[in-house]
């Protein structure tokens, strides 16, 4: 059974510019993908408690200590752009 | 027919721990840009989040203090949205499974005690900071963003409290509690001027009376409790017309704008939905044992509220008590000036008055001057005994805070102390009145006002040193 998507609005969410063929192909294949995850419905799952992970590990944490940090110069030379000590970027809208 | 608000507030308070929620970069404002930055907080491929205990424990121990559920397995998620200040394209935030649920904080307003309820306490993380090159107060108008990751990842708490304010008061008078809470367990120093805490609110309006919830408009961008009240006192303005011309308010997201002093719509409608929350793989569920929860929970200090009634039991006035147990070590001085002794009113008065005026002309914080609680007392007990008048036990005190040593020692120096010595000042009454027979003879005949000109003149012998009101005592006894 297909699954319905809205793919203008995915694409839309995930910024990117989809021609209508893109839109047509990669909605079929989202889609696959989608009805493929839907037959996880068909299981029986009474009495098994939703989980947020596949590991059985719980309270990974760390110390609030303060560890070593990147060298600025190192970092920023690897950027597209800089401008003193920042990172420029082209503007951008305060709600996108 | 009369309108009320009905508001709901969002704070967020930036945690004082030392290292970040995520990774071990510094938490601390005022660094030189990008500076405090590794792979984690960069959003780098491969590098993987571990949250900080430190964090979480003072989410939960926030928790505890509002009474509100602790969640006994809480879980983050990734908030998925694009902005150049986030480098990851996700925050690492909190959902269905916040740290803490409901609860309730007392607000104490003009028209009483407002008990306001909260929806949730959750953890997540800041973004970086973005300064907008070339622009004139406009966002749209920029050439280029200059981007300080320094901030990203700085673990950050949301306090979502629940619709039940009526007022921008009361709304303001809430987020002074809050913070007055937040300060005193230790979570954050709260410093607006920083950014370590700022506001979203929801805003509707409808008949008083009504039980109908209004269309709400959410604020974005307040920090200050003076802009969250403003901003909310502009949007009950635009809306309450809106409604009595029997027309819709918009539900939207509006911008407050500090300079202009209004909210502005905002571009976007975006749903929650939009945000796509998933449970974030990089992390393990969170659990709260019971035995941790005790040791919080035992942890907890005197709250603003208790600290506040106990110093009004002590005879303060509300505003003095709200001040002592609000400014920064100003609680545990006036303590320990009562535990040395000191009355408290006494103590209280000095630390609101000359104290506070002082730390105000120096910049400077109370921990960062000498004076100590058994300094309160010392200068307290001096003027009990008459030995220091009221003005000069203001310039001992100038002086103890100065560093020039103990209020008695300053004292001596500066050679202020008063004669206190009944037999010294029966001495300097007996010489000056002795040296104007005919003034205590007319003095005698009733001419009262020649008190003032004997008091006058044994102040002079005394070089300034005796009590005036003891002296005209003494004078007036000599004279029946
Ligand atoms: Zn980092």
């Amino acid at each position: 059974m297909p699954v319905p998507i809205d793919i203008a609005k995915v694409a839309r969410l995930a910024r990117l510019a989809l021609t209508s063929e893109e839109m047509e192909r990669y909605g079929a294949q989202l889609g696959a993908i989608l009805e493929h995850a839907a037959s996880l419905q068909a299981l029986d799952i009474e009495g098994v408690p939703p989980t947020a992970h596949p590991l059985p590990m719980l309270n990974a944490l760390r110390p609030d200590e303060v560890e070593e940090t990147l060298d600025r110069e190192e970092v920023l030379g690897q950027a597209p752009d800089r401008e003193g000590p920042y990172f420029r970027v082209p503007p951008f809208m305060e709600e996108a | 027919m009369g309108y009320e608000a009905v508001i709901g507030v969002e704070t967020h308070v930036e945690v004082a721990t030392r290292s970040k929620m995520f990774c071990g970069c510094p938490n601390g404002f005022g660094a030189e840009p990008n500076t405090h930055i590794c792979p984690v907080c960069l959003g780098l491929p491969g590098a993987l989040p571990v949250p900080n205990v430190r964090a979480i424990e003072a989410t939960v121990s926030l928790g505890l203090a509002l009474g509100a559920e602790i969640a006994p397995r809480s879980v983050f998620h990734r908030k998925n949205y694009f902005y150049a200040d986030l480098p990851k394209n996700y925050q690492i935030s909190q959902f269905d499974l916040p740290l803490c649920r409901g609860g309730h904080l007392d607000v104490e307003t003009e028209t009483g005690v407002r008990r306001v309820g909260l929806t949730r306490v959750h953890l997540e993380e800041d973004t970086g900071k973005s300064t907008h090159l070339g622009e004139s107060g406009r966002i749209r108008a920029a050439e280029a963003v200059l981007l300080d990751f320094n901030r990203s990842g700085v673990p950050l708490m949301e306090v979502v409290s629940e619709p039940d304010l009526r007022s921008p008061e009361e709304a303001r008078a809430y987020a002074a509690e809050l913070r007055a809470l937040i300060v005193a367990l230790g979570i954050s120093e709260a410093r607006l001027e920083e950014g370590q805490m700022r506001f979203d609110a929801n805003v509707s309006v409808r008949p008083e009376g009504s039980m109908a919830l209004g269309t709400k408009v959410e604020i974005k961008n307040m920090n200050s409790l003076r802009s969250l009240q403003r901003a909310l006192a502009f949007e009950v303005e635009r809306q309450t017309p809106l409604l009595e011309a029997g027309r819709e308010v918009e539900q939207e997201t509006r911008h407050w704008d500090e300079a202009a002093g209004v909210t502005r719509a905002g571009r976007s409608k975006e749903e929650s939905s939009d945000y796509r929350y998933f449970p974030e793989p990089d992390l393990v569920p969170v659990t709260l044992e019971a035995a941790l929860l005790e040791r919080l929970r035992s942890a907890l200090p005197e709250l603003p509220a208790a600290r506040r009634a106990r110093y009004r039991a002590l005879g303060l006035e509300p505003d003095a008590a709200r001040l002592i147990s609000e400014g920064e070590g100003y609680g545990d001085l006036l303590d320990a000036a009562v535990a040395a002794g000191a009355e408290a009113r006494a103590a209280a008065l000095w630390l609101s008055g000359e104290v506070t005026a002082h730390l105000r002309r120096v910049g400077m914080s109370l921990a960062s001057t000498p004076l100590t609680g058994a300094h309160l007392a010392e200068l307290d007990a001096l003027v009990a005994a008459g030995r220091l008048s009221a003005t000069a036990a203001k310039e001992v005190l100038a002086g103890v805070l100065a560093g020039e040593g103990a209020p008695e020692e300053v004292a001596a120096r500066r050679d202020l102390i008063q004669i206190s010595d009944e037999g010294v000042l029966a001495a300097a009454v007996a010489e000056v009145l002795a040296a104007h027979p005919d003034e205590l003879a007319r003095l005698r005949a009733g001419e009262q006002r020649l008190v003032g000109f004997l008091v006058g003149k044994v102040m002079q012998t005394t070089g300034g040193k005796a009590d005036p009101r003891r002296v005209s005592e003494a004078i007036r006894r000599a004279a029946q």
